[in-house]
């Protein structure tokens, strides 16, 4: 999976945690709590669809890891390859 | 261990905490059941069937209402968390509502949806408090109200600080007490502030055909995860070992488990649970103790819409006639002095569009204990007398009626429910619809696998009612997992 195709499996959970929101213009680099609404909820929510569709499973204490899109794919991306690998 | 019997989670109640509970954790591939001893869902804000007509339990108006674009508000967290697009809720706004005080409602403000007409009517009736009331709103829409380790402050004495006219403070509190209040005569500042945004900087709206709407889609999400659902089905028994609960015993006799449990039914009735029989030291319960506050409802079918009768648009009118207003729990079998009006048909449905009938609903307060000893008969005619009692203290606040019989000649129906109706179908102890007066926030209980969630948590009204169980479900079950 490459870094662009992990931003986009982020922004399909977002697009269906917070349909409201309007995606077509989210800043990889900027943090994602500023420019969208989105509250502690939405990122928990974020993470457990993470696990739900992926199996990609996020510690609380690297949720910050997925402020924005740019640190999303980063952190993302070698997890999502590790999976496909072992499968 | 038995797999058919063992779940996940099982949740007590199918009233509006429970499912969304359920729908949470069914979505995020928990096996879940709700076990609900009625033959309908909803709790206190079900539905039934009367004479071919069909009835809204508790539900005037659903609070928290915001239009579509307005984000970071309760509503919108609800839709988000439980995947529900809000066009599925159909919501309806109100028409207008009015808080009127005096014995022919002569002190009178108008709030809607627009919070700008409820600001201009207090600067109206009360040109000398407006600044202080604007000091308030400012405190209310800057107040932390989701932190869950505030130190519980007067609501009365906050205001009290702001707004120097008792008939002004009197008048805020009643709706926001009416609508969800369990404490008598005051309330926590928190509350006060998640109430007065529900009602004011919100609003109100419902769908045409009333809670039955967002009983149907809630029930639809959570079958669609793969919820299972048990009706007819109570929890007699919570059986506990070692500090856990280890198991459910039903209505039929039949045991199951689950990892966790969470109940809806309320605090004082969940620690009846666990307790086989009643604790002989009030002491010993570890829970908070029912509520004292209770109603009675009147509902009056008309063969005509209510504004043909000259009762206009309002939607919901808060009324009292006293020099203060006394929200407690009455001597009295029921408290005439004040109450709530609802008129569903002043909803804004559309063009041609309304329910298929006039109705006319009023509220009062009552105690419990007046109504639960009675004689069947007895019971029937104190019925029959309070139904007209509470109709005609309401009618003074609605303008005067065409005919003095005009009314009568147009009811082709009526029901009431009392503080015993609640209990029996509800199972609330002392038909305390809001509950304890003290909230389980944290929704911990003794067990550590068994969590409240609902009214007695602490978030008010159908929408708090759902946001409840879906932390509850988040806090304790789904984060940790």
């Amino acid at each position: 999976m490459t870094k662009d195709e992990c931003k986009q499996v982020v922004l399909d959970i977002i697009a269906d945690i917070a349909p409201d929101e309007d995606l077509s213009n989210v800043k990889p680099d900027v943090r994602l709590r500023d420019q969208l609404q989105l509250d502690s909820m939405d990122f928990l929510d974020i993470v457990m669809e993470l696990r739900k569709r992926h199996g990609i499973e996020v510690p609380e204490a690297d949720y910050i890891q997925l402020a924005s899109l740019d640190s999303c794919a980063e952190y993302l991306t070698p997890k999502f390859n590790a999976l496909a690998s072992k499968g | 261990m038995n797999t058919a019997s063992h779940y996940d989670v099982a949740i007590i109640g199918a009233g509006m905490s429970g499912l969304a509970a359920g729908i949470r954790l069914a979505h995020f591939g928990k096996r879940v059941c709700i076990f609900e001893r009625h033959n309908a869902v909803g709790g206190l804000n079900s539905f039934y069937s009367l004479g071919g007509r069909k009835y809204d339990v508790g539900l005037h108006a659903m609070t928290n209402f915001v239009r579509p674009g307005v984000k970071g508000t309760p509503l919108g967290k609800l839709l988000r968390q439980l995947r529900i697009d809000r066009d599925e809720f159909a919501l309806c706004e109100q028409k207008r509502s009015r808080i009127a005080f005096g014995a022919r409602g002569e002190a009178s403000l108008t709030f809607t949806n627009d919070f700008a007409v409820f600001e201009s009517e207090v600067a109206r009736a009360f040109p000398a408090q407006i600044d202080g009331f604007r000091r308030l709103v400012g405190l209310v829409r800057t107040f932390d109200d989701v932190s869950l380790d505030a130190k519980p402050v007067s609501a009365r004495e906050v205001v009290r600080r702001e707004i120097t006219d008792p008939l002004l403070e009197d008048m805020l509190f009643c709706p926001l007490m009416y609508y969800g209040s369990a404490h008598e005569h005051d309330m926590e500042f928190g509350q006060f502030v998640i109430m007065f945004k529900a009602l004011f900087l919100e609003g109100f709206a419902r769908p045409l055909e009333g809670v039955r709407v967002i009983l149907r889609v809630l029930l639809e999400k959570y079958r669609e995860a793969g919820g299972e659902r048990r009706m007819k089905c109570g929890v007699r028994r919570i059986v506990a070992s070692a500090g856990r609960a280890t198991a459910l015993v039903l209505d039929s006799g039949e045991e199951i488990t689950a990892d966790h449990v969470i109940s809806s039914i309320g605090a004082p009735e969940t620690a009846a649970l666990l307790a086989p029989v009643p604790a002989a030291d009030p002491t010993a319960a570890p829970l908070p103790p029912a509520g004292r506050l209770s109603f009675v409802e009147t509902i009056t079918v008309l063969d005509r819409l209510p504004s043909a009768l000259g009762w206009g648009d309002d939607t919901i009118v808060f009324f009292n006639d006293s020099e203060r207003f006394h929200y407690e729990r009455p001597d009295d079998q029921v408290d005439v002095r004040s109450g709530v009006i609802c008129l569903p048909n002043n909803f804004d449905y559309g063009p041609d569009r309304n329910l298929p009938e006039g109705l006319f609903r009023c509220t009062c307060l009552a105690n419990f204990d007046r109504w639960a000893g009675l004689a069947e008969e007895a019971y029937q005619a104190d019925k029959r007398r309070w139904y007209d009692a509470v109709q005609q203290s309401a009618r003074r606040f609605l303008p005067p009626l065409p005919a003095p019989d005009a009314l009568t000649r147009a009811t082709v129906a009526t029901d009431m429910f009392t503080p015993r109706t609640i209990t029996k179908f509800t199972g609330h102890f002392a038909g305390a619809i809001y509950g304890a007066p003290d909230k389980v926030r944290d929704g911990r209980t003794p067990l550590a696998n068994l969590y409240l969630c609902g009214t007695d948590q602490g978030f008010l009204g159908i929408v708090g009612a759902m946001l409840s169980g879906i932390s509850m479900a988040n806090y304790h079950v789904l984060r940790g997992a």
